[in-house]
């Protein structure tokens, strides 16, 4: 870091003064004095841990040993991502509160990774607490930096027992956070493509069918560093989970094709727009189009042939958290299949308990309208909430990249969608 | 010298002093602290060092002078079309206000009880392609004319084009242009349109050589007030725009949020801030007065 006093005094007057009398000098002297102390301080690297992995170990045991129910829990959510009544209650966290006597206060705070990182890396990095025992963060760039930057409570292995009885082989163990030792996965989901089979005219089975001229102006794609470029490996025929830095090249080729028929590139806006008629075809999260059809009978999801990525979002606990055991045990609640099989019942995403089919046919079963018999049969055969094992091989899980990566990464993709 | 006198040359500093300390603390050290996240270098994980990197600012601009220049011409273009539809709107309430004065002015001032944000999304929903604007044209078959004269596009869109984006922002930042107009027009006095009259001055001629000219400093500070956040705003192109619409508030709030790059996204912010400042010290000059300051608040 570099010494305050050896910043070069004229670059400081010619950056902190005006043409100035001697009077006004003396005055700036001292914001200029200021500047440099500011100038010197940077910003801090995290600590790093310095533990062997045993040592390591142990030191979890013992923060959790340490720990002590509180009877509250700070929920950082993404919206309209929980079972929800007409009045606005949540029968799946009541539940809990009477079960555990822990209250919820449930935030809907997340809309997207990178500003919700941008919001608890200042305290994190202070070593503060977020105000936050739980937060629900995509499987990508964030959760990594998160893991890496040590700003996650490593779990309790020996209060999972729940998710290690009834979690799909999909969550358990996976890729970009082995043994699950910071995660346990709140839902799934694969960006495809959502369109009205009323204005396509026809069923879209390809990546390809983005680039088709009938649809110019009608075109909605996502506008951010994962999903499009991912989907855009796909397109051309690459697993993005080992493409090269030719492939991105080449898929930042498809998507400057591409360009001239698309109207935006949205955020969680192009649901909005598909189903007013502001888009014909869009790339879509298949929750989305799933809890939109029963307003939209015509809307459709497809997973391309070409294959198409998969997410998870996350539940964590943040570092410093105040009430860490009332996360855990919420965490595992949730994995019982009733719990399960109430928020995704609502949600309509990629379930992590597969046993809630069962209790969808149950309900299909016991149901007196034939509606709702309807729409249990269809959500436990749906292949977006339940996936079968045939399809996981079509699906990838974003690129994972390295910090020099990132930046060729960021530099051949931001261009698309910011120009 | 006595107590008395030392005190009495101090009390003046004592007075000033809490505005001193709301300028330096909520002014001069933030921006003084981002000027120096600007020339440094490293990333979130390891970092950031200052190292006075300056090249910082040339990537930034080589990068993004598109996207700085349509902020520009889009501030450009909203704030003469607010001039254009604001100063017709403040000389009706000075002049014909009459007892409602007040009633307007609260009028004028009600949208800002509603988000922002909010506002803009019902701006999206109303220009949407099946929204109530575009099907009112539709049916009064303006769609024509329209796309001739490259409001809408010739796919009918007005969502997504420059136009949207532009619309949106004066719309929001309009009562920012009537308001200063509105004060200095507030102080004319009718008097001097009578003498005027008397003097043989058509009402054309009394505007142009009285009215106007005293309600010029309104005028430079409803300019200033525009301008500056409709081209540092973010929001109209992000949700009115479409791929080509892009501002520079747009990649700074990327770079920050997305990218974590703190020191180009510092950079762009004090490229934004020069760039803006020179056309303001240039447009002074061109209204004629050497202290901009005074102008404003005159």
């Amino acid at each position: 870091m570099n010494d305050p006093m050896n910043t070069p005094p004229d670059l400081l007057r010619g950056l902190t003064m005006p043409r100035i009398s001697r009077r006004r000098a003396l005055q700036a002297g001292g914001l200029a004095s200021l500047g440099m102390l500011l100038a010197a301080c940077g910003i801090p690297a995290a600590p790093q841990s310095k533990l062997g992995l045993s040592a390591a170990r142990k030191q979890i045991d013992k923060f959790w040993l340490a720990q002590k129910k509180h009877g509250q829990l700070n929920f950082a959510n993404w919206p309209l991502y929980i079972d929800v009544t007409k009045g606005g209650d949540h029968p799946s966290l009541d539940l809990f509160t009477k079960q555990t006597g822990i209250k919820v206060n449930y935030q809907e705070v997340i809309q997207d990774d990178d500003s919700f990182f941008g919001k608890i890396q200042p305290p994190l990095s202070n070593g503060q607490p977020t105000g936050y025992d739980l937060m629900v963060i995509t499987n990508g760039v964030y959760l990594d930096l998160l893991i890496q930057l040590d700003f996650l409570t490593p779990l309790d292995q020996n209060r999972m027992t729940n998710f290690y009885t009834y979690a799909s082989d999909l969550v358990k163990d996976p890729s970009f956070d082995r043994g699950n030792v910071y995660t346990m996965a709140w839902q799934s989901g694969i960006t495809g493509i959502g369109y009205n089979i009323n204005e396509t005219g026809r069923e879209l089975t390809s990546w390809q069918d983005l680039l088709d001229p009938k649809f110019s102006g009608k075109v909605g794609m996502f506008g951010d560093t994962e999903d499009l470029p991912n989907s855009a490996l796909c397109a051309i025929g690459v697993n993005p989970e080992t493409s090269t830095p030719a492939d991105w090249k080449n898929a930042a080729d498809w998507l400057h094709k591409q360009r001239p028929l698309v109207r935006k590139y949205y955020q969680q806006d192009y649901i909005g727009a598909l189903t007013g008629g502001d888009l014909t075809v869009s790339m879509a999260w298949s929750g989305d189009i799933f809890q939109n059809q029963s307003s939209d009978p015509h809307l459709r999801f497809v997973v391309p042939k070409e294959g198409a990525p998969i997410w998870t979002d996350n539940m964590c606990i943040p570092a410093h958290a105040q009430n860490p055991l009332d996360a855990m045990t919420y965490m595992d609640f949730v994995y019982q299949p009733k719990i399960a099989a109430m928020i995704a019942d609502y949600v309509n995403y990629i379930t992590p308990v597969p046993a809630t089919a069962e209790i969808f046919k149950k309900n299909a079963k016991q149901a007196t309208k034939p509606s709702d018999r309807k729409y249990y049969e269809n959500l436990a055969t749906s292949p977006l909430i339940f996936p079968k094992p045939s399809e996981y091989s079509r699906l990838h899980r974003y690129r994972v990249l390295s910090e020099s990566e990132q930046k060729v990464w960021n530099s051949l993709f931001e261009p698309i969608y910011q120009s | 010298m006595s107590a008395r006198s030392v005190r009495a040359r101090l009390t003046p500093y004592g007075l000033i002093l809490p505005a001193w300390l709301w300028l330096v603390i909520f002014f001069v050290v933030p921006i003084i602290s981002m000027l120096s996240v600007s020339t440094m270098t490293g990333n979130v994980a390891n970092g950031f060092t200052q190292t006075f990197h300056f090249s910082t600012y040339a990537n930034a601009w080589n990068l993004y002078h598109t996207q700085i220049l349509r902020s520009l011409v889009y501030g450009l273009i909203a704030t003469a079309l607010c001039l254009v539809i604001g100063y017709p709107v403040a000389y009706w309430i000075a002049f014909r206000g009459g007892r409602h004065k007040s009633t307007l002015l609260f009028l004028l001032l009600l949208p800002f009880f509603v988000s922002f944000v909010i506002r803009t999304q019902s701006w999206s929903f109303m220009l949407a392609d099946h929204g109530m604007v575009l099907n009112a044209i539709r049916t009064l078959h303006l769609d024509g004319v329209l796309r001739f004269l490259h409001i809408i596009s010739s796919q009918t869109t007005i969502l997504q084009t420059p136009a949207a984006v532009i619309g949106g922002l004066t719309y929001n930042f309009l009562p920012f242009t009537v308001l200063p107009i509105y004060v200095a027009l507030e102080r004319v006095e009718p008097a001097l349109l009578e003498a005027s009259a008397d003097l043989y001055a058509s009402k054309a001629t009394a505007f142009r050589k009285v009215v106007l000219p005293l309600s010029l400093p309104g005028i430079f500070a409803a300019v200033l007030l525009t301008f500056v956040p409709v081209a540092s705003d973010y929001v109209n192109a992000t949700i009115l725009g479409g791929p080509n619409t892009t501002m520079v508030g747009n990649i700074i709030q990327t770079l920050y949020f997305t990218n974590l790059d703190y020191p180009t996204a510092a950079a762009l912010s004090f490229i934004l801030m020069g760039v803006l400042l020179i056309g303001i010290f240039l447009y002074a000059r061109v209204l004629g007065t050497e202290d901009v300051f005074e102008m404003a608040t005159a």
